[in-house]
């Protein structure tokens, strides 16, 4: 079936529907990661937004449960030039289509993807719908328009978990506040001898600090930090008092937190390719990011806060720290795929930290 | 870290001449590297002796030295020039060999001269098996077991313990020579002898079979600051078992998850950072399909093939930033010259897949053994790039240029089920046909999985291509089936033979639809960043990127494909040049090419690089989108001549010689009337399309005649032949004449062969300088040793040479390069074939006389006159020194080829020996292309009677200077007669210990066999030259060689302090 996505701008891209799914809105962001779209399709963070992925052929080798970044899919929609008919894998449990068609999440296939990126990339990231049928078509950009200001709101409330829960038996209890992790950062904690107790994204300071942590770790997330002001008044309240890592959404969080303001990247940085030098060694990390939003270099006054680390394509802020207090933070993923990136340590940093 | 200051000067050692495994990838990556240190204000010096190479080029590195690539010459070097350092690791495994061999002669100690880029420890631990071994255990990589062996005995034991399959890899040499699989103790037996006497260390590794598992490759990079990245995954689409160069290999790799990715990336990391590597690697791994497990197969520690791959893949240039990394800088310190704003520090995202296709030399050697294993048999390959996997491979097939514009190989319908199966199960060069025709024959993905142990994932890609072309076979051709066609990427040609149409129609068709590609940027970054660099492939997509500015002057030059035997480098070397002009003439170069080892479709070389098949349906798509003033056809060798019919019938404009005179020199009939009419002779001959013809034609003008097809390059399936019986066997197997494909029959003239490049404006002919040829006519031009200046002609055929030439180039109103094969013959010159085009010896002619050949033919092209560009008619300046041209095989590589020299070509590359005097030149360009001419030693020869009366008294001169002959009865016999000594050795067939086991045991030093009259394979002459190549023996089969040689050891060259000197002051020394 003819299907089409509609972007606020009034750009008409033709493709195939692939499934039963007849309309989803969402911003339309472009990813280049060439081989995660497991983890992508799964990943919180991508909560209300309708995926392109630039490159061409996905679903290779199909999907299994264990690769999932969370419980199912996450985003509303996909955008593909090629959905893989005849995955091939031996751990494979399910194919994307069938996947997808499960999860209730439109799938756009046969699309120009790479001219979509580029009008992505030159008028920054924007509202979009897919749809089967174009005839009403002003109606469909008025609709695009608003699903992306409906996601400018509190995503965190969607994705975080409802319920506290305690993972692993280490000495080192760490709170993670939950503002839609992937699954995988839990293990990793667990892994380097934590015990990790995950709670709600609107737990207060005052209700983690009951839990007696040796330090928090404020997850990665979807959406604006700034609309979730309870979460920045938490983290402000936890300063100095106990050591905290953010992650991602987190780290946005944690610089609001301190004062510093946050701004909207032109089109994002997404994809497992994305360089950033270490400013203490000149070291440069090869890491997986997936944001919209970063740290404003004009807000940067307070001399405590020190800036770590940094993109290499742009110059953007990806990491920081407080001088005299226990806290830093990373803006992308330490761990791209659990166990294998070279950046891991900033988590054992953190462990480390906690052992003092 | 920044520019290391003190470098000022650097010796960059070249790979030598092209041969399996070490194809043009290391001009395209020495060029770089040599562009990316001269733009440092550093000095290049470059060592390297292969003439056809655009890193050569005078204006590449400031000092050029074409001498042997030898400890030898590396030591003079130093001295003259004492460089700051050396960059070995762009120079393939003969670079890589070098350092190793300066460091252990302790010359690197004794200068003082460092390698740059890489510590030699990473050398020794990744080349040396055991080293390699040891540290793969430390940093807990896994490697399959395995065993160093120094001999059979040790090899027979490891496989008492491990069992059978087991692979043998000889140490330290190129493409797997002399390796193999063995499945039994008599193989090993076979394999192992063969792997030791090939290691220059005599040294193999034997090692537990993995075939089977999917092989995986990581370019990966790493700098001084222990900064890693890989640049590309790759996939062979064949599992292990065959060769990488062998392989169909996808990129970025398909049938991994994540985590399988993140392991070997990871893994990858770890190896380039324990062997500190700076700069880039190339690793590979064996990755089981139904498990994590895995294994390190091999790690280069230099740029190779795969890399010039990966960049072409990806857009990011490993060897530049190889070299950046080696004078001094970080990786975040280099930008990224594709999107002009990042740096090269990233790891680069592709939106298209890509598919390389190794094209092997079957077609010229008809009888060798076509099937696939771990040593490489492919001279060259082809990449393509598309949105999906399907276009992006049959646009690779269609790129090979062997006839087929789809998956469908004619000859196989014949073949029985039975037969169809056997040919699976052991791959060979048309494995992928064979698995296209078991499909159309309806076999399953799992039944065709089981067989060829390919990922179900890709057959069932390569079946989506068969099953839509058995729709176009039922449905009617609607615009939608159309659409679906192009769009999966079946060729019109194709379209057209299932619908039975003309192309032509289809095309029209396809146009009326609207169904046009699209071309997209090749950007390193999937759109991320807006791009600048003008690299573009085609697809159907809705948007093009191919942007263009009103009212611009632009070319298309027609590059010339994959390397293959009979068309290599040089004309990729021509291309580039013809860029090069018409940039410096203030003209937009557009050129399109698919070889992904060139410096043509490097990304800065040309304004505009079309990365896409060279058939008239891709290039023409090109030209309607481009809308170029003219297409240059006289560079791409015979690709694109065969391109300039169709496209002129199209109504393209072809700039230079027209049309009509290309057709005059290449059509039998219009080019005798020609020669006839200026008064030139050629030998008697004439055009016949079936066998009786032929039969009368060579009683008419008397035996032995030369026969061949018409219309080729490289002298395919060329013979001389002797006899009635014989012609008609040829006229029976070896060709298919008929009226489309004319077979030509000429008088076979046993002359000195003469041969001349030459530019005409039209009005003036300039000779740049005439060469001969050592080996009499009859051995392929390509083939034969040449010396310019000519060095022993009289002054009438000289000055007959220049008139003819003449004559013929205004008369064919060249606008252009022209190229002339002559053969003097009793003291008459006759003219044997003319080219209207480039021609394999234009690099070395442009570099000997310093005229640039290339950059006046294109200028004239474009309209000016010699005259105007500062040159006069006639025969240019005679140097001083001698140049010889030297062929090199590639024999070692291919199994049950016939050696011996003929008509039809087979050397894969060729060196240069220079020097003053003619004996040194000789001497140089043998050592060049490794053959010792060392003496004494003991000889073996066995000569054919019709060759006694000639061979003998040479013979006699080698026993005088010390050598021992061996000899077969009957040349023992002639060779006593004449008071030789001689130990008479037994045939093949009185038993052992015969002449072969003499051979195989190491004994010889030199063989000279000639050959009997025939083309029968198998027969005693032929394992004996075997057995001479795969001992690494020279063998010399032309008698005017084995003169040469004589010549050299009388002069006794090889005890003589030989001089080195640069290319620019042999030419300065006669220009000025």
């Amino acid at each position: 079936m003819k299907g089409y996505l509609v972007l606020e701008n009034g750009r008409v891209f033709t493709g195939k529907m692939l499934n039963d799914c007849m309309m989803a809105g969402g911003e339309v962001v472009f990813t280049t990661a060439m081989i995660s779209y497991q983890d992508i399709i799964t990943d919180p963070s991508y909560y209300g937004q309708i995926v392109v992925m630039t490159y061409p052929l996905v679903g290779n080798v199909g999907l299994v449960e264990k690769s999932y970044a969370s419980k199912g899919a996450m985003l509303r929609g996909l955008v593909l030039r090629e959905a893989t008919d005849f995955p091939s894998h031996y751990e494979m449990e399910t194919d994307l289509i069938s996947f997808l068609n499960k999860s209730e999440i439109a799938v756009l296939t046969e699309v120009d993807t790479r001219a979509l990126t580029r009008v992505i990339r030159n008028e920054g990231s924007m509202g979009g719908m897919i749809t089967d049928s174009i005839e009403n078509r002003n109606w469909l950009i008025e609709k695009a328009k608003n699903a992306k200001k409906e996601l400018e709101g509190d995503l965190v409330q969607y994705v975080t978990r409802k319920n506290i829960m305690c993972f692993g038996r280490g000495e080192l209890r760490v709170v993670m506040v939950d503002l839609g992790t992937k699954r995988g950062y839990i293990d990793l904690l667990v892994k380097r001898g934590c015990e990790v107790v995950a709670v709600p994204a609107q737990t207060t300071a005052w209700e983690i600090l009951e839990l007696n942590p040796k330090g928090i770790l404020i997850s990665d997330g979807p959406g604006d930090p700034q609309a979730i002001g309870y979460a920045v008044e938490t983290c402000r309240s936890l300063l100095g008092k106990k050591p905290i890592f953010g992650i991602g959404l987190g780290h946005q969080v944690l610089a609001l937190a301190l004062g510093l303001r946050i701004k909207r990247l032109p089109y994002g940085h997404r994809g497992s390719n994305h360089p950033v030098k270490d400013l203490d060694n000149g070291r440069i990390y090869i890491t997986t990011q997936n944001h919209g939003f970063c740290i404003d270099e004009a807000s940067l006054v307070n001399p405590d806060i020190q800036v770590t680390l940094r993109s290499v394509n742009d110059g953007s802020i990806e990491g920081i720290r407080h001088q005299s207090l226990p806290v830093c933070s990373v803006q992308f993923d330490p761990e791209g795929f659990p166990g294998y990136s070279e950046t891991g340590f900033f988590l054992d940093d953190f462990v480390g930290m906690l052992k003092k | 870290m920044p520019l290391n200051k003190k470098l000022k000067k650097i010796l960059v050692i070249g790979s030598g001449p092209i041969i399996i495994g070490q194809a043009a990838e290391f001009d395209y990556a020495g060029t770089q590297a040599c562009k990316a240190i001269k733009e440092e204000g550093i000095e290049v010096i470059l060592l390297n002796s292969n003439p056809a190479t655009i890193m050569t080029d005078t204006d590449i590195a400031d000092r050029v030295y074409m001498e042997p690539i030898t400890v030898e010459s590396v030591v003079r070097i130093l001295e003259r020039e004492k460089p700051d350092g050396i960059l070995a690791n762009l120079g393939g495994q003969v670079g890589l060999n070098m350092a190793l061999a300066l460091d252990k002669a302790g010359i690197l100690e004794e200068k003082g001269v460092p390698v740059l880029g890489m510590p030699l420890s990473a050398i020794y631990r990744a080349e040396d098996r055991e080293m390699f071994k040891a540290t793969m255990e430390e940093i807990g990589q896994p490697v399959p077991e395995s065993d160093i062996v120094h001999s059979v005995e040790e090899a027979l034991q490891f496989a008492s313990g491990v069992g059978y399959p087991l692979i043998v890899r000889p140490a330290y040499t190129l493409g797997g020579t002399g390796g193999g699989t063995a499945y039994n103790d008599e193989e090993l037996t076979e394999i192992v002898t063969r792997g030791l006497k090939s290691s220059a260390i005599h040294q193999a590794l034997i090692e537990r079979s993995v075939a089977g598992y999917k092989e995986i490759e990581f370019e990966v990079m790493r700098d001084h600051n222990d900064n890693c990245i890989t640049i590309c995954s790759m996939e062979n689409i064949d599992p292990v078992g065959i060769h990488t160069g062998d392989s169909m290999v996808v990129a970025p790799a398909q049938t991994l998850t994540d985590e399988e990715y993140q392991m070997l990336r990871s893994a990858s990391l770890k190896i380039i950072r324990a062997l500190e590597i700076a700069g880039g690697c190339n690793i590979q791994f064996a990755l089981d399909p139904l498990s994590k497990k895995y294994f390190v197969i091999e790690v280069n520690p230099r740029v190779s093939r795969s890399s010039a791959l990966a960049s072409k893949a990806t857009g990011y240039p490993i060897a530049r930033v190889t070299t950046k990394i080696a004078i001094g800088y970080n990786l975040d310190e280099i930008p990224n010259a594709i999107t002009g704003k990042t740096t090269a520090c990233f790891e680069p995202a592709i939106d298209y897949v890509v598919l390389k296709v190794p094209r092997w030399p079957f077609d010229k050697f008809v009888f060798g053994d076509r099937r696939l294993g771990t040593q490489m048999k492919a001279t060259g390959e082809v990449m393509a790039i598309d949105r999906s996997f399907e276009a992006a491979f049959l646009k690779s097939i269609r790129s090979l240029e062997i006839g087929i514009n789809g998956l469908r190989l004619p000859e196989l319908a014949a073949l029985s089920d039975t037969a169809l199966k056997t040919r699976l199960s052991q791959a060979d060069d048309e494995r992928i046909f064979i698995i296209a025709e078991a499909f159309m024959r309806g076999a399953s993905i799992d039944e065709l999985h089981g067989f060829t142990a390919i990922d179900r994932y890709f057959l069932k890609k390569f079946k989506n291509i068969t099953d839509i072309s058995r729709r176009l076979e039922k449905d009617p051709l609607s615009l939608d089936l159309l659409y679906a066609a192009k769009k999966i990427g079946v060729s019109d040609s194709e379209i057209a033979y299932l619908k039975g149409m003309s192309e032509d129609e289809v095309r029209e068709l396809r146009k009326s639809y609207g169904i046009i590609p699209t071309y997209k940027q090749v950007d390193t970054c999937a759109a991320e960043f807006d791009a600048e660099t003008p690299y573009f492939y085609s697809c159907y997509e809705e948007e093009n990127e191919a942007l263009h500015q009103e009212g611009e002057r632009k070319v298309l030059v027609i590059g010339s494909g994959p390397i293959r035997i009979g068309q290599g480098v040089e004309f990729d070397y021509c291309s580039v040049h013809c860029v090069w002009a018409l940039k410096e003439a203030g003209i937009k170069a557009i050129i399109v090419n698919n070889n992904p080892e060139t410096v043509s479709t490097d990304f800065d070389t040309s304004d505009r690089l079309y990365f896409e098949p060279l058939v008239y349906e891709d290039v023409m798509n090109i030209i309607e989108e481009e809308r170029p003033e003219g297409v240059i056809v006289q560079f791409g060798g015979q690709t694109a001549i065969n391109l300039a019919g169709p496209l002129y019938r199209a109504g393209v404009k072809i700039l230079g010689t027209s049309m009509e005179s290309i057709d005059r020199a290449e059509d039998r009939k219009r080019f005798d009337a020609m020669v006839e009419q200026l008064g030139i002779p050629r030998p008697p001959g004439r055009t016949v399309f079936h066998p009786d013809e032929a039969a009368a034609v060579a009683a008419d003008i008397g035996y032995p005649v030369l026969v061949r097809p018409s219309y080729v390059l490289g002298g395919r399936a060329m013979e001389i032949v002797y006899s009635e019986e014989e012609l008609l066997e040829y006229m029976q197997t070896a060709v298919k004449a008929s009226p489309e494909h004319p077979v030509l029959v000429d008088k076979y003239l046993l002359g000195k062969e003469i041969e001349v490049d030459a530019i005409c404006d039209g009005r003036e002919v300039l000779i740049p300088g005439i060469m001969q040829h050592i080996e009499r006519a009859g051995v392929h031009s390509g083939d034969s040793m040449a010396v310019f200046p000519a060095h022993d002609l009289s002054e009438r055929i000289h000055a007959k040479v220049v008139d003819y030439t003449v004559r013929l180039a205004l008369e064919l109103k060249v606008k252009g390069l022209i190229n002339i094969q002559f053969v003097e013959y009793e003291d008459e010159l006759y003219v044997l074939e003319v080219n209207p085009r480039s021609s394999r010896t234009v690099p070395f002619i442009s570099k000997i006389t310093g005229i640039p050949l290339v950059k006046l033919a294109t200028k004239i092209m474009l309209g000016q006159s010699l005259a105007e560009l500062g040159y006069s008619g006639g025969l240019f300046k005679t140097p001083a020194f001698y140049a010889v041209k030297v062929p090199v095989f590639s024999f070692n590589k291919l199994h049950q080829v016939d050696i011996n020299l003929g008509p039809e070509m087979k050397s894969t590359g060729e060196v240069l020996g220079v020097s003053h005097n003619l004996n040194s030149a000789i001497y140089k360009g043998l050592q060049a292309a490794g053959v010792e001419v060392e003496g004494p030693g003991n000889m073996v020869a066995t000569i054919s009677d019709k060759d006694k009366s000639e061979a003998v008294p040479l013979i006699a001169e080698f026993a005088r200077l010390g050598f021992k002959i061996f000899a077969t009865e009957g040349t023992a016999k002639a060779l006593e007669q004449y008071g030789v000594n001689v130990q008479v050795v037994k045939k093949l067939k009185e038993g052992s210990p015969n002449i072969v086991d003499l051979i195989r045991q190491g004994q010889v030093d030199v063989v000279v066999n000639t050959l009997t009259q025939g083309r029968r394979p198998f027969s005693d002459g032929f394992h004996i030259r075997r057995a001479a190549v795969e001992l690494n023996v020279p063998c010399l089969t032309s008698l005017d060689t084995l003169k040469v040689v004589l010549e050299v050891l009388k002069g006794n060259e090889g005890a003589k302090p030989q001089e080195v000197q640069s290319l620019q002051e042999y030419v300065a020394e006669f220009r000025q």
